[in-house]
């Protein structure tokens, strides 16, 4: 219960964060200010600001908004394709669509993901929406393998099987019977997922592969940072700090949730 | 076993054939025409013309495909456009720097994860594997990139032990060793944190087997029955999870050379990227998933040399 709790309230940190930053940030994240520039944390700046002299605590709350978006929508995609075709395919267990479904699979896991991720923002051109594609095709086949696996110990069961006898198809069975019963497992995997993806997109963005300027994202302003180490650490070490607190609180609420959905796996966890 | 490995000789090339196929056609689509990039704007139609037929651009995309899986087989990786060099030569250049930096990160993480994960698995629930836990939750959590920064910051500006960047080439092994340092340890850290729980929950499972109660009634201390019998058993999910960490550590360091501005695969291909070299770019990344698809064929044998169960 306390790591679901720790985590809870640190991914609520930075969602409330991203959102207050659409109404109010502490400073102007566009406007620069040379004479305030890599200036150390201080009552004025929180967080010391930039080489621009921008409030890096409004440069972080903004970059919140994107980190959030990109990983979010990445997880949908996976979902929202996955989950479909690894139920199709646990449903025609055996069937020439479930063995194409399953090759295809592998074949995703055996790429390296990151390198692809690369290729595919490189060639499309960077930016946050090919960021998301080529972050949340890797996210498929991970959410077709849970629910392919989940569905398929469920098929064997007997109210599944009251229910086929009842007359039901087996894509309403699926729809109505399997998904409920699968969905923490889901919710549970979109979690870690999620937090993978807050760090691809920080490993794109860093590399200029993410979002572009002047949207603020904390993978280039660690980039930006990178030449300004020796100068003002707090650049460098404020944005990684960021993504290290989403990350592990994304991690401890999956951990949590996980240990609260279902009591029975608390004994080993990975 | 030889019905085994035939089957999966064949899924590995298929895989490769795939994978190849995957490649060509998203480097296919890409937007610009290399021959113009080279060019330049001003370039007249027919040195245009002349320079897409020396390149081989003029073919139809199925004739190029087969040109390129073929000169492959045989080592011929093609000219790079921008370079006019071979591309086996840059890329093996390169190699000298990403593969050794690969394999001393996969090296340093099994060094720090095995040591962390048996110690939590045999100190169960106290203080040690709490502490252990712990660290690989962080471990998990940190961008190995910004992880590499704060390790400049710290050795290379602060403390000065080490060069915070840069690569003086294998004449000297100790001072390229040295300059490979940070970068491994920038790798190795965060997979070892994940080696380490695995290592620690297959170890805790093994430890509840009845192989393990029987080695103890026999009399054996804990110790000695986790490390005669535990470990061995527990060895296998972690065989496997090595043989994936090898291809984050391939992709891992593309990035983190662009921290150390190391010349190796990573710099090749964002500098390929950014001036249309588009056979270089094809080449780097099939070499990459080429590299990581053979190391999970060989993690399958070993794990099936390890357990014979798992022939089927």
């Amino acid at each position: 219960m306390k790591s679901l709790t720790l985590g809870a309230l640190l991914t609520a940190l930075f969602v409330i964060a991203a959102a207050l930053s659409f109404l109010w940030t502490p400073g102007d994240v566009e406007a620069m200010n040379i004479a305030a520039r890599l200036k150390p944390p201080s009552a004025e700046y929180l967080l010391g600001t930039d080489h621009f002299g921008r409030d890096i605590l409004s440069l972080i709350m903004v970059g919140a908004r994107t980190s959030i978006a990109v990983a979010l929508v990445a997880v949908g995609i996976g979902m929202g394709v996955g989950v479909p075709l690894g139920l199709a395919a646990a449903a025609t267990r055996g069937s020439l669509l479930d063995e194409t479904l399953s090759r295809a699979n592998d074949l995703i896991f055996a790429f390296p993901s990151l390198v692809i991720a690369i290729l595919i923002t490189a060639i499309l051109g960077p930016g946050a929406v090919n960021a998301i594609l080529a972050i949340g095709i890797f996210n498929i086949p991970v959410f077709a393998r849970l629910s392919r696996a989940a569905a398929l110990s469920l098929w064997k069961r007997d109210f599944i099987l009251a229910a086929r006898t009842c007359g039901k198809s087996r894509a309403r069975i699926s729809a109505e019977h399997i998904l409920p019963n699968i969905a923490n497992l889901l919710i549970v995997q979109g979690t870690i997922q999620f937090s993978l993806g807050i760090l691809a997109e920080a490993g794109l963005s860093y590399v200029g592969l993410g979002a572009q300027p002047p949207v603020p994202s904390w993978g280039r302003m660690l980039a930006d940072a990178q030449t300004m180490v020796a100068l003002a650490p707090h650049v460098a070490i404020i944005p990684g700090a960021a993504i290290v607190l989403m990350v592990l609180g994304l991690n401890l609420l999956g951990d949590g949730l996980r240990d609260h959905l279902d009591p029975r796996l608390q004994k080993v966890r990975a | 076993m030889l019905a085994y490995l035939f089957r999966r000789l064949m899924s590995l090339i298929l895989s490769l054939a795939v994978a190849s196929l995957v490649i060509f056609l998203v480097v296919e689509v890409a937007p610009g025409d290399p021959a113009s990039y080279m060019l330049g704007i001003n370039a007249q139609p027919d040195t245009l013309a002349a320079l897409r037929a020396e390149l081989g651009l003029d073919l139809p995309p199925v004739q190029r495909y087969v040109a390129w899986v073929t000169g492959m087989l045989s080592g011929d990786f093609g000219t790079s456009y921008t370079y006019r060099t071979e591309v086996a030569g840059m890329i093996a250049q390169r190699l000298w720097v990403s593969l050794p930096l690969a394999l001393y990160a996969l090296v340093l993480s099994t060094l720090i994860a095995f040591p962390a994960g048996i110690l939590a698995a045999a100190r169960r629930g106290r203080a040690a594997d709490v502490t252990v836990m712990a660290g690989t939750q962080l471990g998990v959590a940190i961008p190995n990139f910004w992880f590499a920064m704060l390790l400049v910051l710290l050795f290379a500006i602060k403390l000065r032990w080490m060069p915070s960047g840069g690569f003086p080439g294998w004449d000297d092994p100790a001072k390229a060793l040295i300059s490979l340092t940070l970068p491994a340890v920038a790798l190795a850290l965060p997979q070892a944190a994940i080696l380490a729980r695995i290592l620690r929950s297959s170890l805790i499972d093994a430890l509840g087997e009845d192989y393990i109660r029987t080695a103890r009634a026999k009399g054996l201390t804990r110790w000695q029955a986790l490390r005669r019998h535990g470990l061995r058993n527990a060895l296998i999910p972690v065989l496997t999870i090595l043989g994936l960490q090898f291809s984050f550590l391939l992709a891992g360091a593309i990035i983190i050379e662009q921290v150390f501005y190391l010349p190796g695969l990573g710099r090749l291909i964002f500098q390929s990227i950014s001036q249309r070299d588009l056979i270089v770019v094809e080449s780097v990344v099939m070499l990459l998933v080429f590299a990581v698809i053979v190391v999970n064929f060989l993690t399958d044998l070993a794990y099936v040399a390890v357990d014979p169960r798992l022939r089927r």
